[in-house]
């Protein structure tokens, strides 16, 4: 309760009131979210039970009743009867799951190695710095590609399907984990030469200790601007990649996967397949990106 | 009565913020005499510093005058337009900072800076102007000034580097040269050679010293007078050597006990209990009577305004009677 | 300090012939491009000296004189290049073992900055009770509760102060702070690193009239950094005179003041504001430091001593015995630096 009151009356909330953008960002991603969430008590199908769908019911238009069973589909439907809403809904986990996955997985690897890499210098630093300059010369989705590329290689076939988005996870947190490291590094430099970490060396804390209890605590700032930000990224870079029909499968589909199969109606007419997925992926980007932008700025001294 | 070089008459400096404006400076007036050397002397976040920036305008927002007048020689310039003021910044009124390099830039030599400063403001030459500028180096103590004026601002060392800043303060010949902490960041020993260097020269040059720092040592060697300053407000002010050897406001002989000195033999320093107050809690009242050794309940509800004791001025209730009995005489 | 005086005469503190050298060249590719040579600094060199138990040996300088490079040294933070420091006998060494550890209890380090010397993550009383827990001195969560309570309240601040974070305390509450944590595993020895520095005025005094009241209460002996000769004559018992990384004097405090040796210490005592007025009259002081990265030879105060002579340009000064401490200086050796004034 008093973490509460305290963040209520904290400079971070009165500058987050302050900026219309920020609430609406926030309020769109709060609802995204929680929608997500909980998709099965809202969804009025369940699109993946063939049980739930009615042939019948195929390409309706978006809040207009079908022409044969007059059953009102507030996104229309696709070829199969499928509500596109509850697509929508459904697609969203798999997108949230894997942005969400694969950033802390970013984050918890490339915070990690900026500790390691700041605090202890010298050669170690030079090896992880330079790995990570390495990766920032190739785009991020190409690292994606490939490492997607690698794990479906060694993956049995029979498995893929199951283990696709753990790889998506994978994929996406790799090639994602160079800039945590960079920030991490860098505040790593600037907090180690404090005199409270050299009032604990002289203690005798172990490096370890050091880092976790003192170090990674004052990094943290930073960190959460950086997360929310990769949090778009890596929804976009999710989306690209089922786009290109190498990321989530179609038993299981994220809002890439969607706008892939809807796109194949787009020209015969069929708009709202592909319309309500892309929009929403945009909405959720947006959100995401400008709730991290404000984050940035509201933590940022310089501008305070 | 001849108009004082400088008048600054109730000045209130005020920070907007979410739990409404914290006044940073309540009310200061002083007078600065042609040819005197002001000391402004008070610990962090007393005012000081925000007093000398409204002088030359150069407040940093959100901080802003919100009400007071300020008077260069009789003409008021706390309210004209930035460009009116950027004429007389540098040409009436030459600034010292506390850290050389702020004042320098690092792209251009010291001979393109102190030339530029000198054309922009006089009518001289190309050749006149760097002739001026190496006589000015060479009067702050710059040795081989002619050859050292084409090298870069970190080629100098940082004392070499103070007396190039107060080169380029005096450059244009100004009527006022604000120094703010202006040997704060160096050695000891170079220290003593900067406060020469600028009381010298201003005095040569006939500028008037607004000296602003939290070492009363500095004060005692250079000033004239000294403002003492507490929570935005002006506690005493006089003449230097009488208030350093005989403060009247309880705080500044307080201030003036705690200070270390090579003569001092006692084992205990004087020692004001507490710390100066935040700008959002600054007591009614005297902002110092909570600290104060001699406070009685006036001195809780009423705030003093300065009243003349001697040839001094002191904001405390203590010399209310003073004032009464001068008045009487 | 009187009650202590017996054992005054036991050095609690060896420090012999200590060295301190920085590689502070530019990375390896620069060398070979540029044709340069490896640069290093000379921190500190050749430093010898003895604190005895609860004395206080201040060490002044000014940038570049390697006092704090020192400080570092004697509480393990920071490896000599040479020479050995005995703690009670016992040599420092950078390591966990368990012999060191227990050493560690003995000494702790009070540092200049208040903002920085304080985890702003952390609460109060987790700062103070680190120690103390870390260095095992006290395991029981009641008793480490209860200690931390004394020692804020022996520091000036009220137990209930605990439950706060670093950034509620102005500047000389945070040094209070700082203080406390420092005696949280009652050390014997505590070296402090201009502590006043980032203070003003008026809480320095306070912050200094506090440890002098703790190292009495305590008995603890102090190492004392700083670049301000008036607050060390107030603390000190002796003083040691650094320049370049050098020590050029060490004296007893109060003789030091009345009959300065070194050069150097003149030059320092001469740069020290008048505040009393009296009309002393200051002599110019010449030059600045040098870039310690290329020290002068022989002494490295002669550019700027007015009684440099040949010798002194070529030959290092060794020490000299004085009627008030010693003194590595040519001139006091041969008797042809004038005697100071004891005008003060």
């Amino acid at each position: 309760m008093e973490a509460v009151s305290n963040f209520l009356a904290s400079d971070l909330f009165y500058r987050f009131r302050k900026s219309p953008v920020a609430v609406l960002a926030f309020i769109v991603t709060a609802v995204l979210v929680l929608s997500a969430l909980f998709a099965p008590l809202i969804a009025p199908q369940n699109p993946f039970d063939p049980g739930s769908l009615n042939l019948m019911n195929g390409f309706s238009l978006p809040g207009e009743p079908n022409q044969f069973t007059g059953e009102i589909f507030m996104f229309g439907t696709d070829d199969q009867g499928r509500d596109v809403f509850s697509t929508i809904l459904y697609g969203l986990r798999i997108s949230l799951f894997v942005g969400f996955s694969a950033v802390i997985f970013a984050m918890v690897l490339g915070s990690v190695l900026g500790l390691i890499a700041g605090y202890t210098g010298g050669r170690t630093d030079t090896i992880i710095m330079r790995i990570a300059d390495i990766q920032l010369t190739f785009p991020a989705i190409l690292v994606a590609l490939l490492i997607f590329g690698i794990a479906k290689g060694i993956t049995p076939p029979s498995y893929r399907d199951e283990v696709a988005i753990w790889v998506l996870i994978l994929a996406i947190g790799l090639s994602d984990w160079v800039q945590f490291a960079r920030v991490v590094r860098g505040a790593t430099l600037v907090e180690r030469n404090k005199e409270y970490v050299q009032a604990a060396k002289l203690i005798g804390r172990k490096p370890m200790a050091i880092m976790l209890k003192h170090i990674l605590p004052n990094t943290l700032g930073p960190v959460l601007v950086i997360a929310t930000i990769s949090l778009a990224l890596a929804i976009i870079a999710e989306a690209t990649l089922s786009f290109l029909g190498v990321g989530a499968p179609p038993t299981q589909p994220s809002l890439g996967t969607l706008i892939r199969i809807g796109q194949g109606f787009l020209f015969s007419g069929e708009y709202w397949i592909l319309l309500y997925p892309a929009l929403t992926l945009l909405a959720l980007a947006l959100s995401v990106n400008l709730l991290g932008d404000w984050l940035r700025d509201a933590l940022n001294p310089k501008l305070k | 009565m001849t108009t004082p070089l400088l008048s600054v008459r109730d000045l209130v400096i005020k920070f907007p913020t979410r739990h409404g404006p914290l006044t940073a400076v309540d009310g200061v007036s002083f007078d600065l005499a042609a040819g005197e050397v002001l000391g402004v002397v008070g610990e962090s976040g007393a005012g000081k510093s925000l007093t000398g920036s409204a002088i030359i305008g150069l407040l940093d927002p959100p901080g802003h005058i919100a009400s007071g007048e300020i008077y260069l020689k009789g003409e008021r310039i706390d309210n004209l337009r930035a460009e009116d003021m950027r004429a007389i910044r540098g040409r009436r009124i030459g600034m010292v900072f506390q850290d050389p390099l702020t004042s320098l830039n690092p792209l251009y030599t010291i001979a393109d800076q102190l030339i530029e400063t000198i054309r922009t403001h006089l009518r001289l030459s190309e050749r006149e102007a760097r002739k001026r500028a190496i006589g000015l180096l060479d009067d702050v103590g710059i040795p081989a000034a002619s050859r050292r004026i084409d090298d870069y601002p970190h080629q100098f060392s940082g004392g070499m580097r103070q007396r190039v800043v107060i080169a380029l303060a005096l450059a244009a010949e100004p009527e006022l040269v604000i120094a703010d902490e202006p040997t704060t960041a160096l050695d000891v020993s170079v220290q003593a050679q900067i406060i020469d260097v600028l009381k010298e020269q201003c005095t040569q040059h006939g500028a008037s010293v607004i000296l602003i720092t939290h070492d009363m040592g500095v004060i005692a060697e250079t000033a004239d007078r000294v403002a003492v300053m507490y929570s935005g407000r002006i506690a005493e002010i006089g003449p230097v050597r009488e208030i350093i050897q005989n403060a009247k406001h309880p705080y500044t002989s307080g201030l003036m006990g705690s200070i270390p000195t090579l003569a001092q033999e006692e084992d205990r320093l004087v020692q004001i209990p507490g710390a100066m107050p935040r700008l959002s809690d600054i007591p009614p009242g005297c902002p110092f009577n909570p600290r104060c050794d001699k406070v009685f309940d006036k001195c809780r509800v009423h705030r003093p305004s300065l009243i003349p004791v001697e040839n001094r001025e002191v904001a405390c209730w203590l010399y209310e009677d003073a004032e009464a009995k001068g008045a009487a005489l | 300090m009187t009650e202590f005086s017996a054992q005054l005469d036991t050095p609690l503190i060896q420090v012999a012939n200590l060295s301190c050298v920085f590689d502070v060249s530019k990375p390896w590719l620069n060398r070979v491009v540029e044709r340069e040579s490896k640069q290093f600094l000379r921190a500190v060199d050749d430093v010898s000296f003895e604190i005895r138990k609860g004395e206080t040996l201040a060490l002044v300088g000014e940038s570049g004189s390697g006092k704090s490079t020192i400080a570092k040294m004697l509480v393990g933070l920071l490896e000599p290049s040479a020479g050995t420091i005995l703690f009670d006998g016992q040599p420092m060494v950078i390591d966990s073992s368990e012999r060191m550890m227990e050493l560690r209890k003995r000494f702790q380090m009070i540092f200049q900055s208040p903002y920085a010397s304080l985890n702003p993550r952390w609460k109060v009383a987790d700062v103070i009770a680190e120690p103390m827990v870390v260095l095992g001195v006290e395991k029981d969560s009641a008793k480490i509760q209860a200690r931390v309570g004394e020692l804020l309240e022996l520091v000036g601040l009220s137990a209930a102060d605990g439950a706060k974070f670093p950034h509620e305390f102005s500047g000389g509450q945070r040094q209070r702070i700082a203080i406390a944590r420092a005696l949280s595993s009652n050390p014997d020895f505590v070296v402090c690193d201009e502590p006043t520095s980032a203070l003003d005025v008026s809480v320095q005094a306070q912050i200094l009239n506090l440890m002098r009241d703790l190292q009495d209460q305590l008995g603890l002996t102090y190492l004392f950094i700083s670049h301000d000769l008036s607050v060390v004559r107030h603390m000190a018992d002796r003083i040691g005179v650094l320049y370049l990384g050098a020590l050029v004097e060490i004296a007893d405090s109060k003789e030091l003041f009345k009959a300065p040796q070194h050069p150097y210490t003149r030059m320092l005592l001469d740069a020290v504001p008048d505040l009393e007025m009296t009309g002393r009259q200051r002599k110019e002081v010449e030059g600045e430091i040098p870039n310690p990265i290329n020290p002068p030879p022989g002494c490295t105060f002669h550019p700027r001593c007015p009684f440099a002579n040949e010798r002194c340009k070529g030959e290092v000064p060794h020490w000299t015995e004085t009627r008030t401490g010693v003194v590595a200086c040519h001139g006091v050796e041969e008797g042809r630096i004038p005697a100071a004034e004891m005008v003060r």
